[in-house]
């Protein structure tokens, strides 16, 4: 059967890592190719990298960091941040990324994601919204969250499987940061509204919200970034505990 | 010396890099006269087969290929790669492949009607035979599958399956021809070993 992903995601500044945890086993913490290596050793489904600064210095940067993670990790690869063109794809893509994900370029640029999906494959193209509940219900929030649009979450998400995203990354505003657990709800209408998987983000502070993630809604996978940075659990023992519940997962 | 073939499909960075890891010396190539000097060949591929199909046989490798299959040469297709093995394809119409394994490549929807489209993730493998590209691997060990269509055989070439919904052909191999559908390049250690047991074929 098909297992549930656990998914650690690694912002990358200026060739490291923002917000490393102090992991014994590695020396040197804010380095991204070791990271990686001990997150793949780990039991990590997959791995994303937020590019999250865009200038020219630091894109060429990350393509560097990038190039020496996919020399020796050998699980999926996501990349993110400042992807705005064909061409940013291209970047990121000869660097080793198996997949790239758009949002505020996708926002501004919708046929970003067919172009994308026509050139690459629907597999290569992931649409990650930020969402928040409104007044006016679920909207999308472009610019890391920091704008609202008056785009409703489901349309989008109905949007991006119709255009060829192959993925959608469901990251709520609401619960990011929080720790207090995923947000089902918001899940549960994306998920009810597209065919292909979805990977929630946004609220992870423990095992028994990654349990309650997986027994409540049909995500295909959890993303967590804090969590697994400074957590209190490594992703080995999320996992042993989520296959105690009942949940499949790759141990 | 292994040749990744290079016909214009897809992204070989990855791949090179796990033969590199595994200590195999590799190139990419779509020369003639290289993948005729290659001890081994590698049919890569992503995206959609009737373009896959078109790049190869207007590059002339389709035949290449057939003649060193022929040869006896070992031959290892991945995802699109191992789809291109079969005879036909029903991908965006009806495109003709190598056929060297008897049988068509199918969408997985008209299968699993309840189940997400692409298959993406990591699925466990269940072998209906051994083969020596198996060594070490067992019923059970996960690998990293993203495909929407599907090989279903038509004579014996089947080697695993992984169940989504139903029995999806995982692996199948036709004498010294094999293919996967699962990306070994990305499934971790389990991966590596296979590339690993193809390299030393």
């Amino acid at each position: 059967m098909l297992a549930k992903r656990i998914i650690p995601c690694l912002d990358v500044k200026h060739g490291r890592v923002v917000k490393g945890k102090n992991f014994s086993a590695l020396r040197d913490v804010d380095d991204p190719v070791e990271l990686a290596s001990f997150y793949s050793d780990g039991g990590a489904d997959e791995l994303v990298f937020y590019d999250i600064v865009a200038s020219a210095e630091g894109r060429s940067l990350f393509c560097d960091v990038l190039r020496r993670v996919a020399e020796n990790v050998f699980i999926p690869l996501t990349v993110g941040g400042g992807i705005n063109s064909l061409n940013d794809f291209d970047r990121v893509l000869k660097c080793g990324a198996d997949k790239v994900s758009v949002n505020s370029g996708a926002i501004r640029n919708p046929s970003l994601i067919s172009q994308a999906a026509q050139r690459y494959g629907n597999q290569c193209v992931v649409l990650s919204m930020d969402v928040k509940l409104c007044d006016d219900g679920y909207r999308v929030y472009s610019l890391g969250g920091r704008e609202k649009t008056d785009i409703d979450a489901v349309t989008w998400a109905q949007f991006g499987e119709d255009s060829g995203a192959g993925e959608i990354v469901v990251n709520s505003i609401d619960t990011d940061g929080m720790k207090g657990g995923f947000d089902v709800p918001l899940l549960d209408k994306i998920v009810s509204a597209v065919n292909i998987p979805v990977i929630a983000s946004g609220g992870a502070g423990s095992v028994e919200h990654f349990i309650d993630l997986f027994r409540s809604v049909n995500v295909d996978a959890g993303l967590g970034a804090s969590v697994f940075h400074f957590g209190d659990f490594t992703i080995k023992n999320l996992k042993e505990k989520l296959k105690q519940s009942g949940v499949e997962v790759r141990l | 010396m292994i040749a990744i073939i290079d016909y214009g499909v897809g992204n070989l960075f990855s791949l090179e890099c796990s033969l590199k890891k595994i200590g195999e010396s590799c190139i990419i190539s779509g020369d003639v006269q290289t993948i005729r000097g290659a001890d081994k060949l590698i049919l890569p591929g992503v995206g959609a087969f009737g373009d896959a199909a078109d790049k190869l046989r207007l590059s002339g490798l389709d035949k290449i290929i057939l003649e060193e299959a022929k040869r006896g040469k070992h031959i290892l297709g991945i995802c699109l790669g191992m789809q291109l093995l079969f005879e036909k394809s029903f991908e965006y119409g009806e495109h003709c492949g190598l056929g060297i394994v008897r049988g068509q490549v199918r969408p997985l929807s008209e299968k699993v009607a309840n189940l997400k489209i692409p298959h993406m993730g990591w699925n466990t493998l269940k072998f209906t035979r051994k083969t020596k590209l198996f060594d070490g691997i067992n019923d059970g060990d996960y690998v990293y599958f993203v495909h929407s269509y599907y090989g279903q055989c038509a004579d014996d070439s089947l080697v695993a399956v992984t169940d989504y919904g139903f029995d999806v052909t995982a692996a199948v191999q036709k004498d010294n021809v094999a293919g996967v559908q699962f990306h070994p390049e990305k499934s971790g250690e389990t991966g590596l070993k296979i590339l690993k047991n193809f390299a030393d074929m």
